[in-house]
């Protein structure tokens, strides 16, 4: 397909990138969330339901995670391979973490004892949460900044990726999945156990609120670039501003019990805090911390024009289809989650 | 030892064992459409339980392909960086093609298929499994494209970047459908299709001798064994594609594959033997002139020899040869097993045959091991390159990541695969032990809606 001169296809791949991402915090933000409470029920019965909540769409929603690593592959081999490399550890453990999620959801309710069901139990929550907390921990260090050398590679130590910021963010991370699952968890159950996530979602919203203003203070004070970024461009506050209507809005729809609002508010926060850190970075990828020359941008690390054209005609091709089957999943697996002999 | 090796072996180690799966996946993929079509067909309960048994294990088997599969995009950057950023361009965009019209599609409908019995109408469910089986083979198509053009590569052009050399497309078309492309691709997806029949058998012989589930295991072992033998059957034709591109496109792989040092007219084909690298000679029975033949159609014309090129630009010769021997040996195995076990299930005198079931039973093991094995001829083939003729794989590693912590994530992955090996087969007897459930022979929920008669009296599902 041929796309006119005007559209910039580095900034379009920047945008998209985002889009695969913040669709990805979004989905699978609620299935790990749900991890996350998963050890806070007791009963057998209470834990199988949150499964079988997430069970018909997590893999689904990690699948936005792998196409968001693939089309960045394509379209910024530089970060990809920069980030990747120089995060080895970091990505390592998310591996892992991930590996015991998904087969601790597929293996938990194969068999009835209960030594098995509790290791099980355990690696899915500890999965969740790790993972959760990693993938804040990457966001934070790439917002931070990280040392780069002259020949784009990573030029700094694993132990220097667990700085202050990054783990804060990492922290925020849990805190926000922990509630935005809360929510969705209220959505798909019904009875003793909805009431007992209900009360657990003013506790998750208080933590993500605690988190979040931390962190905006810190990004305030300690990382003047992102704040002189909102200085000079006074209409970003309008973004942050949605955000927090967005997070204020929760605990009113739930006090409404429109739980479905609550979510989508969840989702809106999500959207906005995403806008806002892609805003905050453009036109960097990776930024270069101490020497911001080094850092990884749209041009410099992009493919080819051919290629990124190429790859959004797959994207224009795909996307829509993605989007149309996506939601007829979560249509098919509408309402309160029912447990039969196929469930987890 | 360095980083180079750990790394290879990383990167074998973790693919391997994820190869385990994906071919159980497209394979039983295959015959989760045959078995529901013929139950929509014939409305014969039989065929719903069959497909309900199938999709548990499918279940399993799929469950870990996602579980191991995510390791391998992460590790072209973790481990491979350089690489990644040389081929990003072109091997990159193929991945992503895959993410998007391969497993957005498996896994969407992959929940209707595990959990969607009793929500949808039957003729959804068909649709729903006819698209995850669609887009398991997507992912095969997109993948095998990639690793494709890393044997031969097209449609591309090297361009000097301030970060140093890289391959960028300039025909999309070419690049997908590189040289090797096609005839590996069907290829490999023969190999799967085995692998998920041969599965299906060998639950069945087992039933069939221990006398459990009787009609069950007749009716699945007749799907199996057609799946099977079809799918062996095109093994053959692909596989000998499949090594004349190899002859054309890459002759120091085919080389290795035979073990010829001699460039030579009237080339001999060695059935099994040893590499003698010292002397440069195989040892063990050979055929004159059938290696000429297969690679021409001539025995007069020559194939080329590892001695013209130079020694660092060969393969290691003896696993090369070893593995591709194994490979070939093993599928005419499966040819043999399954024109036998059609031919007694077509007398219907299975059943007697206890050696054969024993045999069937077996049979598991075959399409498994031959696909771990031509992949590693494949790939270690295809050295010391990494992507063939531009890059060499000792020019593809991370530039940051030290020894050490390869040497851990190593032990690590070794320790979980080792553990999930365990679970999964533990796992997967347990389901084969307990059978497929009595109550699947009637349906419920929406499936089991009655057949709503038309104006004109017919029924219609």
């Amino acid at each position: 397909m041929n796309f006119p001169e005007w559209l910039d296809l580095n900034t379009t791949w920047f945008i998209l990138i985002g889009v695969l991402f913040t669709g990805y915090a979004m989905l699978d933000g609620f299935d790990l969330g749900v991890g996350a409470l998963h050890l806070f029920t007791k009963k057998d019965e209470d834990r199988r339901v949150l499964l079988n909540a997430i069970g018909p769409v997590w893999d689904g929603n990690e699948v936005w995670l792998v196409t968001g690593g693939g089309a960045l592959f394509a379209a910024f081999p530089n970060v990809y391979a920069t980030v990747f490399s120089g995060f080895y550890l970091v990505f390592m453990l998310l591996l892992v973490a991930l590996i015991f999620r998904a087969v601790a959801i597929e293996f938990r309710s194969k068999q009835p004892m209960r030594w098995w069901r509790r290791m099980w139990d355990v690696g899915f929550a500890f999965g969740s949460v790790l993972s959760s907390f990693l993938i804040g921990v990457v966001m934070g260090n790439i917002a931070w900044g990280v040392p780069i050398d002259g020949r784009g590679e990573f030029a700094g130590t694993f132990l220097g990726l667990l700085g202050p910021y990054p783990l804060l963010l990492g922290v925020t991370t849990v805190a926000l999945f922990a509630m935005h699952g809360a929510i969705y968890a209220v959505m798909k159950t019904e009875g003793e156990l909805q009431q007992k996530l209900r009360g657990w979602i003013n506790h998750t919203i208080i933590c993500f609120i605690i988190c979040y203003a931390v962190t905006t203070m810190a990004t305030l004070l300690y990382v003047p670039h992102m704040a002189a970024r909102v200085r000079d461009n006074p209409w970003l506050f309008s973004i942050a501003l949605l955000n927090m209507l967005a997070i204020a809005n929760i605990p009113r729809e739930i006090h409404h019990g429109r739980d479905w609002r609550a979510f989508l508010s969840s989702c809106v926060a999500m959207l906005a805090l995403m806008g806002l850190f892609g805003l905050e970075m453009y036109p960097n990828l990776v930024l270069s911390n101490p020497n911001p020359a080094h850092s990884l941008t749209i041009h410099n690390a992009a493919s080819s024009q051919k290629t990124l054209g190429i790859m959004l005609t797959i994207a224009l091709l795909g996307l829509p289809v993605v989007l149309a089957y996506t939601v007829s999943i979560y249509w098919i697996f509408r309402g309160k989650v029912k447990l039969d002999r196929m469930s987890y | 030892m360095e980083v180079l090796t750990l790394s290879r072996i990383q990167f074998a180690a973790t693919i391997s064992f994820h190869y385990l799966y994906p071919p159980l996946s497209i394979g039983l993929g295959v015959v989760l459409v045959i078995m529901e079509a013929l139950w929509l067909k014939t409305g014969n309960p039989l065929y719903h339980q069959m497909a309900r048994f199938w999709t548990k294990v499918f279940a399993l088997t799929f469950a870990l392909g996602v579980a191991t599969g995510i390791v391998m995009e992460f590790q072209f950057g973790t481990n491979w960086a350089a690489y990644s950023r040389f081929v990003g361009d072109v091997f990159g965009s193929a991945l992503a093609a895959e993410g998007i019209f391969a497993f957005f599609l498996e896994s969407g409908f992959l929940a209707v298929l595990l959990f969607g019995w009793d929500k949808v109408s039957r003729g959804m469910h068909f649709f729903a499994t006819c698209m995850v089986c669609l887009g398991a083979h997507f992912s095969a198509i997109w993948i095998v494209v990639a690793n494709s053009w890393m044997q031969t590569p097209a449609g591309f052009h090297l361009v000097e970047t301030p970060l140093g050399p890289r391959a960028e497309i300039t025909d999309f078309w070419a690049m997908v459908f590189n040289p090797s492309a096609m005839d590996r691709l069907f290829h490999v997806l023969c190999g799967c299709w085995q692998a998920g029949a041969f599965l299906v058998v060998s639950v069945s012989a087992w039933y069939l001798l221990k006398r459990k589930h009787l009609e069950f295991a007749k009716a699945s072992m007749r799907v199996g064994l057609g799946v099977g033998l079809v799918a062996a059957l095109l093994s053959l034709v692909s596989g000998h594609d499949s090594a004349v591109g190899v002859a054309k496109h890459q002759p120091a792989k085919l080389a290795a594959f035979e073990g010829l040092y001699e460039t030579t007219t009237n080339a001999p084909l060695v059935l099994f033997g040893w590499v003698d690298e010292k002397n440069e000679r195989v040892i063990g029975p050979a055929i004159p002139g059938l290696l000429s033949y297969l690679t021409h159609g001539e025995a007069s014309k020559p194939v080329t020899g590892l001695n013209e090129f130079k020694p660092e630009d060969r393969p290691a010769v003896q696993p090369v040869f070893q593995f591709y021997h194994l490979m070939v040996a093993i599928g005419f195995a499966m040819i043999g097993l399954a024109v036998f076990g059609t031919w007694f299930c077509w007398r219907r005198a299975l059943v007697e045959k206890r050696w054969m079931l024993w045999l069937l039973v077996f049979s598991v093991l075959g399409p498994q091991l031959a696909n771990q094995a031509g992949w590693f001829a494949a790939e270690m083939g295809r050295q010391p390159w990494i992507v063939y003729g531009l890059m060499r794989t000792s020019e593809g590693l991370s530039a940051v990541v030290k020894a050490e912590v390869v040497l851990a994530s190593l032990a690590m992955f070794t320790f979980i695969y080792l553990l999930l090996f365990a679970l999964f087969v533990y796992l997967l007897n347990d389901k084969i032990q307990h059978g497929p459930d009595a109550a699947d022979l009637t349906p419920t929920g929406k499936l089991a809606l009655p057949l709503r008669p038309t104006p004109e009296g017919r029924a219609e599902a």
